[in-house]
């Protein structure tokens, strides 16, 4: 199965998936995929609560320049530009290395033995 | 004097038939797509997703041009204008919210949902109580986006055309023009919706998200050549001519003021400024417009890249609004920002005529630029608002009509059909509700519509995703707890009565402090889902075992 054609909809019967989610497969799928996107969630989170709250409290740090006109709110600012576009590029690697091979396992082995059935 | 009347008169009226001939062209090309759309619209998935046939690309620059809309382009960048910092940091939460939907959300939703939001949120719950939830809380979100979309364009429309007090254009006024724009603008929604379906939809918003990004590109380079590429001479320059010094390159002067001698006040502001953060962080991935947008690709892997993508442009869309403010700032000058449009919305529109006069010979090259701008921003009030237009009708077919009124029992064709009179009354509606309020000061309803996506829809989507135990009662409680938290806070908060800037200027029963109700409405939300499960007994685990499998393996999928 290519990773671009998902599987017809009609092709697994219902009680199979019961199965499959309680298989070892799905919860290393499972575990792999969380264990990347909630602590990335509540880290990102963090930081932009963080940004909004030193912009809200700390109004003398953030006014201190650091070259010409420029200082640290906008710097900071800056830094959730990058870091948005940082954790989009680590996500969309980890996905692609750990996660995609996975999924397209178990949904190979479901189709098949859906057929089959 | 009477000459640099005379050119001004000369140049605004070029600049008025270049915007009306630009507008119109543009109007024509998306029509004539939405005509060819249609004729490739025959299914259900056609219209609502269609047909799932978008590149990731494709899907992410259609995501930039339905999420960027009039309050992105116009209202940051004269926000940045008139209070420099400020806006800056206001558009930071719109950029950094798409990393929720793309870590939590997105490919989840593209392989276990078909047309809307309620298709995963009712996949192992009572159909009718859960979709009759989702599709109140789509259509009431949608409708408060379009109101302030299309009041907006209507507040614009007098001031981009030119249209001074007591003069009058094709024999309208402004008040006349004003009405004119709203239904102009909700009968084109109207038509590429029901015409076009999803694929007219998205064709108008990838054209939109090019030109966007084209006219905002070319302004930024113009207003970087303008200061030799330096951006701290341009932030320099900038708070100079605003009168604030340095203050203006730094955060205070409109989130979270501090009040001098009202300790209260003050805390309630900065209060404010955190709540309006998570509103807009957690809002976007519970926004129905976005959501159906990752069931026009194939699969979860390219409703990941057009996530991607999104981010990309929606970023550097971002930073140009940066330079696009502050060089409005620099360029044009507070002062005669505020005296066009108060809240700053024609600094964008105004800086693109300066550096026309600067860059392209003088006052037909201003008036050209201005043309193009300004036709670039009605192009993009059309786009948002046929997605908000799409997402609710669709709902209102699929999930009201479909799947609570006719219990599931209906033919493609049928539901469909229904779509298509969702979107006219729909578009109906809207427009005479904003032609209700369209003297009225309702910015508030954008971040309004995040707020309630971010109490209502977000708990509901993440509990259905990744809480076994979650429940039909779960996710009513959620969604309507949610829902109501925000609209209620906001309704007896400062942006609806009891100040000088409130929607009802002149009423007072105002008792809620903060003018944007997420901090209390968002842990409401995710609370009241989590009582409504734990009250009811209802689990369904074969269900939720194949919620969970196709979510993460795609099997199955639509």
């Amino acid at each position: 199965m290519t990773t671009d054609t998902p599987a017809p909809a009609t092709s697994v019967p219902e009680e199979r998936y019961l199965a499959v989610q309680q298989s070892e497969d799905f919860a290393k799928l499972r575990k792999t995929l969380r264990g990347f996107i909630f602590p990335m969630t509540v880290a990102f989170f963090l930081w932009y609560a963080l940004y909004v709250i030193l912009s809200a409290y700390a109004r003398g740090f953030m006014d201190t320049k650091v070259v010409g006109h420029i200082n640290v709110a906008l710097v900071f600012g800056l830094l959730q530009f990058v870091s948005t576009f940082l954790i989009a590029w680590l996500y969309s690697r980890f996905a692609a290395r750990q996660v995609d091979p996975l999924a397209d396992k178990i949904a190979a082995e479901l189709t098949e033995k859906g057929e089959a059935a | 004097m009477n000459l640099t009347f005379l050119a001004a008169e000369a140049g605004d009226s070029t600049a008025r038939t270049l915007t009306i001939t630009l507008f119109l062209v543009f109007v024509a090309a998306t029509l004539a797509i939405t005509v060819w759309a249609s004729r490739q619209t025959k299914t259900a998935t056609d219209f609502y997703a269609g047909g799932r046939s978008f590149s990731g690309f494709q899907n992410g620059m259609a995501i930039g041009g339905d999420y960027m809309s009039a309050a992105s382009f116009l209202g940051i960048a004269g926000l940045i204008a008139l209070y420099g910092y400020d806006g800056f940091l206001y558009s930071i939460g719109f950029l950094v919210a798409w990393l929720v939907a793309l870590l939590l959300v997105a490919e989840l939703l593209r392989n276990s949902g078909k047309y809307t939001m309620a298709d995963v949120l009712a996949f192992r719950m009572r159909q009718r109580p859960v979709r009759t939830a989702a599709a109140v809380s789509t259509i009431t979100v949608s409708i408060f986006y379009l109101i302030a979309q299309m009041v907006g364009a209507g507040a614009l429309v007098a001031l981009l055309l030119g249209i001074r007090p007591g003069t009058t254009f094709l024999g309208m006024d402004a008040d006349a023009a004003k009405i004119a724009t709203i239904v102009l603008v909700g009968a084109l929604m109207i038509i590429y919706v029901t015409v076009g379906g999803m694929k007219g939809t998205t064709y108008v918003q990838i054209v939109k998200a090019f030109l966007l990004m084209g006219g905002a590109a070319l302004m930024t380079v113009l207003v970087l050549a303008k200061f030799n590429f330096n951006l701290s001479s341009l932030l320099g320059a900038a708070s100079d001519a605003s009168g604030k010094g340095e203050a203006f390159l730094q955060p205070g002067l409109y989130y979270g003021k501090e009040v001098a001698g009202n300790a209260t006040q003050t805390f309630y502001n900065k209060v404010d400024l955190f709540s309006l953060g998570i509103a807009l962080v957690l809002g976007t991935a519970g926004l129905p417009h976005i959501l159906i947008r990752f069931y026009t690709v194939p699969t979860a892997r390219a409703a990941r890249r057009s996530v991607l993508w999104a981010i990309g442009i929606i970023g550097t869309f971002y930073l140009f609004t940066l330079a696009l403010g502050f060089g409005a700032a620099a360029l044009v000058g507070g002062e005669a920002i505020s005296a066009q449009n108060a809240a700053g919305n024609t600094a964008a529109p105004q800086l693109a005529e300066a550096l026309g006069v600067d860059f392209f010979g003088g006052d037909t090259g201003g008036a050209v630029l201005l043309a193009v701008i300004a036709a670039v921003a009605f192009a993009t009030i059309l786009a948002v608002v046929a997605g908000l237009t799409l997402a609710s009708s669709s709902s209102l077919a699929h999930d009201f009509y479909a799947n609570v009124i006719k219990r599931g029992e209906t033919s493609e064709k049928q539901e469909v059909n229904v779509a298509r009179i969702s979107a006219f009354v729909i578009g109906a509606v809207s427009i005479v509700l904003a032609l209700f309020a369209q003297s009225l000061n309702v910015a508030f309803l954008v971040a309004l519509a995040f707020a309630v996506a971010a109490s209502g829809n977000l708990p509901a989507i993440l509990y259905s995703l990744f809480w076994k135990r979650f429940n039909t009662a779960g996710a009513t409680w959620a969604i309507y707890g949610g829902l109501l938290a925000a609209v209620v806070l906001v309704f007896f908060s400062p942006v609806v009565s009891g100040t000088p800037t409130s929607m009802f200027k002149t009423a007072d029963w105002q008792w809620f402090p903060l003018n944007n109700p997420g901090i209390i409405s968002i842990p409401f939300g995710f609370l009241c889902g989590w009582i409504g499960t734990m009250l009811s007994k209802e689990t369904d685990e074969q269900k939720y075992a194949e919620l969970e499998v196709r979510s993460l393996t795609g099997a199955g999928a639509h």
